[in-house]
Order: structure tokens, then sequence, then C-alpha cells
């Protein structure tokens, strides 16, 4: 048997792959990325960059309408935008097997919260499926569209960021032939008006008994007895391993790994059979709720905590005890090292130029490398809550300032790829309320931030095939943004961007911004760049400090000097020289 | 017996390449193997940690605090940062390399001068590497992983694996005279 170190998103792709799984889509985001990456590799199955979430769960559900076993992937926050086809094809159901995979974030590593997306697969009545590490990863995708097909339903496949992204060994099977079940029309199951909803709830309630029976037997979910039977532990997902770290082969578990629904006939025999009872889990009591309903006391939440993401030593420190402090501790600190925007990156003109305006405007932002722009020195915008609330958060948020008196115009700045996700809707909301407010788009030809994923702008897909780019200035034109309320602007180029505040802030009404510089780590951009960077004159410097405003990494300020530190991390992009009133700053290797 | 092995650094220092040489090496040596690494946001410039354990058989994928037995570093703060990781008498190699993050570099944070000395009054088993500027003597600082990897290999005796042979999976055929040089750059280090 072929044994190979794969991720879990490594493996979940390869499992797909076994499982003759032939239509995937995804939206990017950390930490589910890399599954639709490594999906795309394989020619035979057709993966897709949708615009967002929803798009690419709809994509999916038709995929498994028409015949073909598909899978649809995001991060966790990324299912709330799909909330809406995942509630209905949970009642619809499916014909050639639906996995949706969800990668929840516990700990925020890259994240605007820590939800639990367990708690979806009971909302829109789904199975609900939680590998442990990457060959679970790999061998439950397979069981999971099993499972979707045997009984017409949605797999939710829950992983976390610490399983998606941890390596394992995993041992390799064929990849599976891509089967198509055949298309056969059935209005009164795919078409949910009221009159065939409410049938198909019935249907639902009826497949989740057999599910349940189903999960009680299922090797999903396993009893792991141990010499010890005084303490049980009922845990799932990540938790096993901290629970199998912590407590070793001795320990009496009870792994699930199907938990909705809940085998609670298993549970209940598990429980039965041991005097005291641990769960352990991360985020929410999803299954601690279900053995309490089920009338056994046991520990929890109580001590397990329901904060962050866990790892052996917290499960250690809550249920066993503190380990001896034995280690070293030295009375020098480290430096704070926050994520910072790149050198060479566009945004960092954007976002100078926007701190130079402060006092008229206020400024919302958005998710994206951007979001690294509320950093000091730039201190770029007020608020972060969710892809496209950038924009659309103006319209209430200028309002309300007006309504106080506050004279500043409000700004809403989203990328290329958040515009096209949800930005466009957000951008006709202000269009159409005729809102007194700048929108930008900060457009660097890539989505950047999870690792540079082609986007509708991009005029290639995921697989390298040619596909029409969707002209973004266009788009905007065409929502009926004139020509004088619209500026499209070069980012790095100060003058031009302070130009567009100062017309932007003179008139009444929507003004659009965009400004348009790929990122520097794109490929080509890169190769393109290398061997360029500035160099400061040490005997023009007078070391006035005005260059380091813009607070790029690769400039260091010593010996009352400014000087270019990191010239391989240099692009040459110009800011620097651009701040500089003594011309002591040029380009080398043009 | 699981060994913990951690790598910090700064995002694009190359951590990510070294624990993949790492864990195919012990993998052919017949180990099982967790090893985890956060990325997202932390590949901006921020601090970034590879988790690698080995053994017979590894359940959880972390390491936490005191249960480090070696940590690699590629930056001398990010050494002193992960300090709270190593076990007592673990083992602590750092390159004595500085990178200055953006609180440095503004002048809101200052960069510790006596990082190494303070380190040295404690830890029995440090070793300061110049394996920065052992890359760039060869001319490519984006050895710099791969002269830690001859390091870690050396001290930690996995001199089971041909390491030169395998680096051919992991870097261009143009680089790989470069990396094979740094390897041994590195394990004749100590």
């Amino acid at each position: 048997m072929v044994k190979e170190i794969m991720s879990g998103n490594e493996a979940i792709a390869r499992g797909a792959w076994e499982a003759g799984c032939s239509f995937a889509s995804a939206y990017p985001g950390t930490p589910s990325t890399e599954i639709i990456e490594n999906l795309s590799a394989i020619k035979e199955i057709s993966s897709r960059w949708a615009n967002n979430e929803k798009t690419a769960l709809e994509m999916a559900i038709g995929a498994s309408i028409g015949g073909l076993r598909s899978l649809a992937a995001m991060k966790h926050v990324g299912l709330n935008v799909a909330a809406d086809p995942l509630c209905a094809v949970g009642y619809t159901g499916v014909n050639a097997g639906l996995v949706v995979v969800t990668a929840d974030d516990p700990g925020c590593h890259s994240s605007q919260n820590e939800q639990d997306n367990r708690l979806y697969a009971l909302l829109a009545k789904v199975a609900l499926v939680e590998p442990s590490d990457s060959q679970e990863c790999k061998d439950f995708i397979k069981e999971a569209y099993e499972i979707s097909e045997r009984f017409d339903i949605p797999v939710l496949f829950r992983v976390t960021t610490r399983i998606c992204h941890s390596k394992g060994l995993v041992e390799l099977e064929q990849p599976g032939e891509m089967l198509v079940k055949p298309y056969q029309q059935n209005r009164g199951k795919y078409c949910m008006l009221p009159a065939n909803a409410r049938v198909r709830h019935v249907a639902r309630e009826e497949s989740l008994v057999e599910l349940e029976k189903f999960a009680n037997t299922s090797s999903l979910n396993r009893f792991e007895w141990g010499k010890d039977r005084k303490l049980g532990i009922v845990t799932s997902g990540i938790s096993y391993q901290y629970a199998k770290e912590v407590f070793g082969d001795d320990a009496s578990i009870l792994k699930l790994g199907l938990t909705n629904p809940m085998p609670k006939a298993l549970i209940k025999e598990f429980c039965t059979g041991v005097d005291e009872i641990y769960v352990i889990e991360e985020g929410e009591p999803f299954i601690e709720n279900v053995v309490k309903a089920l009338g056994f006391s046991c520990t929890g939440k109580d001590k397990v905590p329901i904060l962050g993401e866990l790892n052996a030593s917290i499960v250690r420190n809550a249920l066993v005890g503190h380990k001896p402090q034995d280690g070293y501790s030295v009375d020098v600190q480290a430096p704070p090292r926050p994520p910072v925007l790149c050198a060479g990156c566009p945004h960092r003109g954007f976002f100078f130029s926007l701190k130079k305006n402060k006092k008229r405007i206020v400024a919302m932002g958005d998710i994206g490398c951007y979001s690294l722009g509320v950093g000091e020195p730039f201190a770029g915008f007020e608020t972060t809550l969710c892809m496209g609330a950038g924009i659309s958060g103006t319209i209430g948020f200028s309002k309300a300032l007006e309504k106080q008196g506050d004279p500043r115009k409000v700004l809403g700045m989203v990328g290329d790829s958040t515009f096209f996700h949800s930005g466009v809707t957000s951008l006709i909301d202000v269009i159409h309320a005729d809102a007194n407010v700048i929108a930008c788009v900060l457009d660097n030809s890539i989505t950047a931030m999870t690792g540079h994923q082609v986007n509708a702008g991009s005029n290639k897909d995921v697989q390298g095939y040619e596909v029409p780019a969707i002209d973004l200035v266009a788009l905007i034109r065409g929502l009926g943004v004139p020509d004088e309320r619209l500026r499209v602007v070069d980012p790095l180029d100060l003058k031009a961007v302070q130009e567009a505040f100062d017309a932007a802030v003179a008139v009444k009404g929507p003004f659009v911004i965009v400004t348009k510089r790929p990122c520097v780590l794109i490929k080509e951009v890169a190769r393109a760049n290398v061997g360029r960077h500035c160099q400061v004159d040490p005997d023009k410097c007078v070391g006035c400090k005005a260059c380091t405003l813009i607070a790029c990494p690769a400039m260091a300020f010593k010996d009352k000097k400014s000087m270019v530190a990191d010239p391989a991390s240099c692009t040459a992009c110009g800011l620097c020289m651009q701040m500089c009133k003594f011309d002591a700053i040029s380009r080398v290797g043009e | 017996m699981t060994k913990n092995i951690l790598l910090v650094g700064v995002g694009g220092q190359g951590t990510i390449l070294m624990s993949k040489v790492l864990t195919a090496g012990l993998a052919q040596m017949g180990y099982d193997i967790k090893m985890s690494e956060i990325h997202g946001m932390s590949q901006r410039g921020g601090t970034v940690t590879t988790q690698i354990r080995y053994g017979d058989k590894v359940y959880a994928p972390g390491i936490g605090e005191q249960e480090a037995d070696v940590i690699v570093s590629f930056e001398k703060v990010e050494a002193l940062r992960a300090l709270p990781f190593l076990k007592k008498n673990g083992i602590m190699i750092t390159d004595h390399h500085e990178i200055y993050s953006m609180p440095v570099l503004t002048g809101k944070a200052e960069y510790p001068s006596n990082a190494l000395e303070s380190m040295a009054k404690e830890v029995e088993n440090l070793y300061i590497i110049p394996a920065m500027e052992k890359a760039l003597e060869l001319g490519n600082v984006r050895v710099q992983n791969i002269c830690l990897l001859g390091v870690l290999v050396k001290v930690l005796k996995l001199d089971a694996v041909n390491w030169k042979e395998m680096l051919a999976d992991f870097v261009p055929q143009k680089a790989l005279d470069l990396n094979k040089q740094a390897f041994d750059a590195g394990y004749a280090m100590i």
C-alpha cells in the first residue's frame, strides 16, 4: 500500500478523486483553499473557483441533480453565505452524492469568528461527518458519498484548521471511476415550492430516522474500549487526537465520526458502560448536549474551554491538572511581529493617502489583504465584518453620521475578488440608494490573501483553461456610474490617489474609485521585479524619516539615515521616492 | 517515544520547504509523523511556526509549551519567542540572523541586543548557527533552510537517510547542487 504524507486538505481532494467525484467548486478561504487547488490538478474532475460560496454550492447542487458526484468547499463563514442553498438542498436531497466541506477555524487563525458549523447540520437537516486526521479525511469522504446517495441527503463534512493544515501519512487507493447517475426529471423533489417542500420535509424527517439507525452501526462511530472503564471519553474530530494524547491507549473512548443524526443508542450503550463521562470537543457543546439530553451527567464545557482552539496541553490542564513548570524563561522580550503589507504592495499607496485625508473621510474595511491596513501606522478603517460589508455598510453609516452632523464622507473598500464575491451587489445598493459615499475597489488582479487564486477578473480558470475575464470597470460603468463619478488610478501614484479623493469629497452622492495594480507576489510580476530595488544615497539622506511613514518592511532607519535594508524584497515600487523631498532615493536594476 | 521538533521563522524564510524535506526523510525511516503548519495571514511577514512530531504512533499534531525536544529558529528573536516551548534540556538551534518587524522599524518596539546572551545563560544546549551568512556566501539566501536542515540532521543523528539525494524531489534541478552544498555546510557546522 502506497503511503504519502498529506495535509487534511490534500487528503480530502484525494478522497473525492477516489470516490469518483467529478465536479468541484469553492470560493477560496483559509483553511479550505487547498482542497480545490489539489482537485484542479486532476483533469477529469471539473473544478471551479466560484464567485462566492453560495454560487459554489449551487453549482455543485446542479451537478449532483444532473448526475455527477460533486463537492463544494468553503471556510466556516463561507457557509453563512451558502446557508440558503444548503437549507434548500437539505429538503430536496441529491441525485449523485453531494459533499459540502466546511473548514472551521477555532482560534481565528485567519477569520473574523470561530463559529462551530456543526450546528448547521441540525439547521439544514443534513448528515454531518467529522474526520480526525488526514487518513480519515480521505476515507470518510468516500464514506460520505455512500451515505449521501444511500440516504438521499447532502453530507456536511466538517474539518478544522488543525486538520486541514496538519499532515500525516495516508494510505492511498486507486482513483475511482467517474460514475454518472443518469438525470431523471423529478419536479416534486427538486422544485421547492411550498406544496412540494412540505412533502420533502416529511421525507427528510423519515430519512433522518433511518440514517440514525445507520449511525449506530456505521464504522464512522466506534468504541475503543480500554483497560479502564471507570472513565469514558466521548469525542469527535481533532479532539479525539488530543484525548488519545492525554489519556493514552488505556482510556475508553467513543469516537464519533458521523454526528448528525447523533448515534443515540451507541452513546447510551457507551455511557452506561462507564462510571464517569468526559466529553471532549472543540467549540460548542454539540455532543455534550446530546449526552445530557439522554440523561447522563458529564464533564464537558464546564472544564474544556468553549473559546479558541484546543490542544493536548489545554485538554490536560482542564481535565487532568497542570504540569509543573520546568521550562526556560528569560527576561528579554521578543518584539511583536504582526503580519504586514508586503514590500511593494499596491495597497500601501492607497492607505498612506487615505490616512492623509482622515479629517474628511472615515472608512469601512472588508476582508482581504487590505485588512492589514487597519494596523499602525495607517489605521486605515473603522470596521471589518464580512465580505461585502465594506461597501454596503457605508449606506447606513453615512446616514447615521449625517444625522449627527458629522461632515466626514464615508468610504468603503473591497478588493477585486471581494467585489465579485458580494461587493457588486453592495455597490448596486449604493448606486440605487444614491448614497453619499465613496466606494473603492482595490483591484490587485488576484485573490491574494488566500494565496493567489484566480477570480472572475482573470482570463484563466483554476485548471488553466482560457476563460473570458470580467472587466470590472466596464461592469461598474454598466451599473450607471458616470465618468465624472468614477476614477481609475494607480494606487502607487500618490498624486493621482489624492486627486481622486478630492474629486470624491467635492460631490454629493456615490463616487467610485478603482485602484488598479497587480499584487507583487503574482509570479509574473515578481519575476519582472527580480533585481530591481531602490537605494538610499546616504550623502543625500538628511534623516527626516518621511520615507518611513509608508511603513515599508524593506526599509530601515539606522544611524540616523534611511536605508533599503532588504533589497531582495524591495520591488522598486517607488513609493519611498515620492516621499523623499531630497531626491535621496533612486531605483537600481532597471 | 515521540520526538517534537519546532521550526520557527518569519513568513517567506522557507520553513515550510525544510519541514517537507524533513518529514519525507522521517517517513522513509519508517516513523509515524504528524506535521502542523498554520498558514494564511501569517504569510505576510508575520511569525511562522511548523510543528513536527515523529515516533511509533503520533496522535496530536501540535506541540505545547515545554514539549519541544528541538527548536530550529531561522531568526534570532523568533528563538526567544519560541523559548517557552522548549523542554528542559531540549536543544535550541538558532540562526543569529536578524529581521526587523514593523513595530521595530517604526520605533514602537525595540529589537533586543542581548537575546542570544540571555538565552545562553539559561539554555544548556544552545547552538548559534550562521546559516544565513553561509547561504549568502554560497550565493543564495534561500538555501538558509537547507543549511539548517544539515545542522538538525547532525544533531538528531538522522543519518539513515540520504538527504542530499532526497533534495532532488523538492528543489528545482538548477538549484540542486547549491542546496546540497548548503546541506553539507550545515552538517559540518557542529
